[in-house]
């Protein structure tokens, strides 16, 4: 049976949702309102503002004998440091991340398992970057080593529920077609699984990689080598324009490497 | 395919050729894998130089990396009444951010679009303008804060909210732009303004999208906001540094495991509400 319906008949058709669309919004401004008495600081009694005239005059004019000298604390050799913890930290980060990857695959072990391994993955990403850096200073001692375990350590939560999320999605046809053909075990993870994993792993390690190197600065707390230290220190003691010139350093570093990043991972989803 | 079309890999490596059953040859490219390989290995050897990466101190030492995570355990349950207010500014601190930042990002984001405004030069400028917010560390802009706005949750609210507007403003402009034009341009052809059209059409499309990234953000920022504590940005990280500067270690186990419970909460209830979304 068809009804003709004018415009106006139509739109008084329109399912009423203004009842869940109120509460949404209550539960929203509660939220909100409740946070919101979360804004105190202890005022700094004006200083605030020569504070930040002294950052973006420090930014705008940064020290050029810092940024263009090739020695152990120019900001190449640091930038170089830094790339380098990055790489291995992400490398590191990925072997340890692989059989987590597995073992929380929900079609590779049973569900149960699968759950408490992704608690734990949960629970490793939880405990904060600086934590991790004082546990491997013990066993490091300060210096770019433990910078570069403590940023493979950080790794693993996301690397491992992304290579998950691929693992998850393998595609059981090939697999069983290779069996069909004759396939063994070897052939079959050569030729079934490895192309199918490869472009995705590689792509999230790419991703990782720069996040890591954005992520350096935070080693530098816990004097875990790399930029951030002296970074760290020259903000403590309001060195601005070495800040700048770190910064800028540092700002020209990630984006070339976003750029390389993003050029690589679209010719790997391309294929 | 004529040779002086290969690219100089393809030339080194001449590509290897087959004859098929009628005749006909093809030619297939050398794998690029073992270029690769070689740059990675060299990589990994220069780095593994530089940063004075050693196995041997690694195997040897490696029991002192569960030192402190065994003093943690078990927690001091009695700790746990002064968790409590950190803890709720932390959970405040990124509800807010969050907030600040996803809604400041809109325009900008718009702005970003090169579907909706057709200047180069303004969509350009502003694209440079999120990858430069999204290189500085949120820790910097943290501390930072702290010399601006004085020590405290105002502070870290500032960088959590900094941080989620690069964030999320660069995934907004990116489904902008990929988003249908059609309505977009029936709209404007029955003669409405431009930010009605955007309201009325493109709005709607992104919106779920966009939510749902704003809700995974706020999650991981609920992380983010226990380490800007360490920078006197108030939160967890505030509590975790002092008990840590104390060595009292089974009280840094109950920071912890009280965060992991929290993040453990807020995910299921985001990932819930998100995949209500999707």
């Amino acid at each position: 049976m068809e009804i003709k319906l004018t415009y106006a008949e139509t739109l008084s058709r329109e399912p009423r949702k203004w009842i869940s669309t109120l509460v949404i919004v209550l539960i929203c401004v509660l939220l909100f309102s409740w946070s919101g008495s979360a804004l105190q600081s202890n005022s700094t009694g004006g200083s605030g503002l020569s504070v930040a005239k002294g950052i973006i005059s420090g930014i705008l004019h940064p020290t050029p004998s810092l940024l263009l000298t090739l020695g152990d604390d120019g900001v190449p050799y640091l930038l170089f440091e830094t790339v380098a913890i990055a790489f291995l930290g992400t490398l590191v980060g990925a072997v340890l991340s692989i059989p987590f990857a597995f073992l929380g695959a929900s079609n590779i072990v049973p569900k149960p398992v699968a759950l408490v391994i992704r608690l734990m993955v949960m629970a490793i990403r939880t405990i904060p970057a600086f934590v991790y850096g004082l546990m491997f200073i013990m066993v490091t001692g300060p210096g770019a080593f433990a910078g570069l375990l403590t940023m493979s350590t950080c790794s693993i939560g996301m690397l491992s529920k992304m290579f998950t999320e691929s693992i998850e999605e393998l595609d059981r046809g090939i697999l069983e077609s290779l069996d069909a053909s004759g396939c063994n075990t070897f052939d079959k993870i050569r030729y079934g699984i490895l192309p199918q994993l490869m472009p995705s792993f590689s792509s999230t390690l790419i991703y990782r990689f720069d996040m890591n190197l954005r992520d350096a600065s935070v080693l530098g707390l816990v004097g875990a080598g790399g930029i951030g230290s002296p970074l760290m220190f020259a903000m403590n003691s309001y060195r601005w324009n070495d800040v700048g010139a770190i910064l800028l350093g540092l700002i020209i570093l990630v984006l070339i490497v976003e750029w390389v990043s993003n050029r690589l991972r679209t010719k790997l989803m391309r294929g | 395919m004529k040779s002086d079309n290969l690219s100089l890999y393809d030339r080194l490596f001449k590509p290897r050729t087959y004859t098929l059953e009628d005749g006909k040859q093809i030619q297939e490219k050398r794998s690029r894998l073992p270029l690769v390989l070689i740059i990675l290995l060299i990589a990994t050897v220069v780095s593994g130089e530089l940063t004075g990466f050693s196995f041997s101190t690694l195997v040897k030492r490696i029991n002192y990396f569960f030192v402190i995570l065994r003093d943690m355990i078990p927690p001091d349950w009695a700790y746990m009444p002064r968790v409590w207010q950190p803890l709720m500014d932390t959970i405040k601190m990124s509800l807010l951010g969050s907030l600040i930042g996803a809604v400041l990002c809109i325009p900008f984001s718009v702005l970003c679009a090169s579907n909706l405004i057709r200047t180069k030069l303004v969509t350009g400028f502003f694209k440079l303008f999120y990858s430069i917010v999204r290189t500085l560390p949120t820790l910097v802009i943290a501390l930072i804060a702290t010399y601006i706005f004085g020590l405290g949750t105002f502070a870290g609210t500032v960088a959590i909210a900094v941080f989620t507007f690069a964030y999320c403003g660069k995934i907004l402009y990116e489904q902008i732009e990929t988003a249908d034009m059609g309505s977009h341009e029936a709209l404007e052809a029955l003669g409405m303004g431009r930010i009605s059209a955007i309201r009325y059409a493109i709005w709607p499309q992104v919106l779920p999208q966009f939510i749902s990234t704003v809700l995974f953000c706020f999650e991981g920022n609920v992380r983010y906001a226990s380490i800007l504590g360490y920078v006197g940005a108030g939160g967890l990280g505030l509590i975790l540094n002092e008990r840590i500067g104390w060595m009292e270690y089974a009280r840094v186990g109950m920071i912890l495991l009280a965060l992991f419970v929290t993040v453990v909460i807020i995910e299921s209830i985001s990932s819930y509400l998100r995949s209500k979304l999707a």
